[in-house]
């Protein structure tokens, strides 16, 4: 079998183009996303929204609302209680973030367990790339595009947010708007890569791409472009890979991603770790010379 | 001729802690006003206070006359903050640094206009950084970082500018540069209120100045803030050095 007979194979399945059209989107749009999550420091923020609108996600289910508002409800919510037990008790926001996410997790756990439904727990926790039908794949895609929109027509005032938001204040915009719109923006996006991956690998593709892109470049223009790529590369090679080894797709996404950060981690030409050791090892030698 | 900056009897309190004791501070335009004062002495709650980060619980605030909101929105407020307080890994040049000044005249996708492009050249040649504009924020030098955000507050072409501890950690000939541009400022008929702890350098860089220990103890010209026994009630010595050490 030649390589365009391997690559050319899976896609005569409906299911397999459509896996990687939703892994390809969520990926995109995750990695997009995760550029700012990584530099304002939210990644801990990303875990719990994506973990938090799992309830949103049940309730709106079994109402018969769009899946998107129940997220945002649960997001905000989320956010909103995060902040209440930071700022009302004597517990610092990691354990603040650790206990909401994880009551409200647990409560979307129940209350999938009580619901007669079609829900199926492990599809929501671990992605079911591989059952996506026409109207799942629909919904990614519209979710997708308004996320992605909103995302890269708004981009300078999010980054001017993460970098100084005193200057966006002192400017006269509203910086808690900014932000509330970025978190509202993260809510849906977990709605999206829900499918793919699942809840508990949103997280990954929610910080990987956007961490790999960070080592890579000093313009955040270019981490906007490299993340994506890196991310849907890595979606396209992970499906595929799940498909010869009929191994799990989302786990083999993740795995994907996991692995360009690792080599990016060691061999980037500027903040790669071995690029480091050398010119470490280049401005001793220098000294001793001197 | 309305003030560019107005406060009158401030009170802020944090919790149970008073940082701003009725602080009342009236500049004009076409000066540059160094704020001197221990840490703790409330400098960086004036700021917050003049750029309505922080509302008084008492006392009002007026920007050119306007309220602080109003102020910012008309873009009258410039800040270059201090060190501490930005991420010098940010994945930022220079130029855009200083293009952000500009977004409060630019449409909602914040697209940059030949004038915006103009304005930002034209700071960056007046801080001496055209050469550096393309570097990473973080690949500047100390001096050079403050006059990148000294360049954001002209390309912004604020009217006020607020300057929190910029001479820390600043080499000397950039410390010049900076003071020659506040005056420049200044003299274009903008207001500068700058922080410091380099007494030293008080009188060259402005032109009055205001001692601040969570109440405003005096507010005249350098020479007369400096003199020892008005330093003492600000920092809390005792200037004949009676007392405890005895």
């Amino acid at each position: 079998m030649n390589l365009i007979e391997l690559l050319a194979e899976p896609l005569g399945y409906t299911f397999m183009v459509r896996a990687l059209a939703v892994t390809v989107i969520a990926a995109i749009l995750c990695a997009v996303l995760s550029c700012w999550l990584v530099l304002i420091g939210w990644s801990l923020m990303g875990d719990a929204v994506s973990h938090a609108v799992l309830p949103g996600v049940v309730l709106a289910y079994i109402v018969g609302a769009p899946f998107a508002l129940g997220a945002l409800v649960f997001g905000f919510l989320a956010v909103a209680l995060i902040g209440a037990v930071r700022d009302t008790s004597r517990l610092k926001e990691d354990a603040a973030i650790g206990i909401v996410f994880t009551t409200l997790f647990s409560f979307g756990l129940v209350l999938i367990s009580v619901t007669p439904s079609h829900l199926d727990l492990n599809h929501i926790i671990f992605g079911n790339l591989l059952g996506v039908s026409a109207a799942d794949l629909w919904q990614v895609i519209i979710l997708g595009a308004v996320t992605f929109l909103i995302l890269i027509l708004k981009r300078k005032d999010f980054t001017l947010y993460a970098f100084d938001s005193t200057h966006a204040h002192a400017l006269g915009m509203n910086p808690k708007l900014i932000g509330a719109v970025l978190l509202g923006l993260l809510a849906m996006t977990s709605v999206v890569a829900l499918q793919a991956v699942g809840v508990i690998l949103v997280v990954a593709m929610l910080i990987i791409p956007g961490a790999s892109a960070y080592l890579l470049t000093n313009s955040f223009g270019k981490m906007l472009v490299i993340a994506p790529a890196l991310a849907a590369l890595a979606g396209i090679i992970g499906v595929y890979i799940s498909y010869y080894l009929d191994a799990s797709t989302g786990g083999m996404v993740v795995l994907s991603q996991g692995a360009i950060f690792v080599l990016i981690y060691l061999f980037s030409p500027r903040q790669g770790l071995i690029a480091h050791r050398f010119a470490v090892a280049r401005r001793r030698k220098n000294l001793q010379q001197a | 001729m309305t003030l560019a900056i107005d406060v009158a009897q401030a009170t802020v309190h944090y919790g149970p802690i008073l940082a701003l004791d009725k602080a009342s501070i009236q500049l004009e335009r076409g000066s540059v006003c160094g704020l001197v004062g221990m840490n703790g002495s409330g400098k960086s709650t004036l700021f917050k206070t003049i750029m309505g980060l922080v509302k008084p619980d008492t006392g009002t605030v007026l920007v050119n006359g306007l309220n602080p909101l109003q102020a910012r929105k008309s873009g009258a407020i410039g800040y270059v903050p201090q060190n501490e307080a930005v991420d010098w890994d940010f994945p930022i040049s220079v130029r855009e640094v200083v293009m952000t000044g500009r977004y409060g005249r630019m449409g909602i996708t914040r697209t940059p206009r030949k004038a915006d492009h103009a304005a930002v050249e034209a700071a960056l040649e007046r801080v001496e950084l055209t050469a550096q504009a393309s570097r990473q924020i973080g690949q500047l030098s100390g001096g050079q970082k403050k006059r990148a955000f000294v360049a954001r507050c002209i390309a912004q072409e604020a009217s006020i500018m607020l300057l929190d501890e910029p001479f820390a950690g600043v080499d000397k000939r950039s410390e010049a540069t900076i003071t020659k541009l506040l005056r420049e400022v200044a003299d274009l008929g903008g207001s500068v209120l700058v922080s410091t702890h380099d007494l030293h350098a008080l009188p060259t860089l402005a032109d009055q100045a205001i001692l601040l220990m969570r109440k405003v103890l005096m507010h005249g010209a350098p020479q007369v803030v400096l003199q020892p026994e008005n330093l003492a009630m600000a920092f809390g010595l005792d200037p004949m050095n009676r007392g405890d050490s005895a």
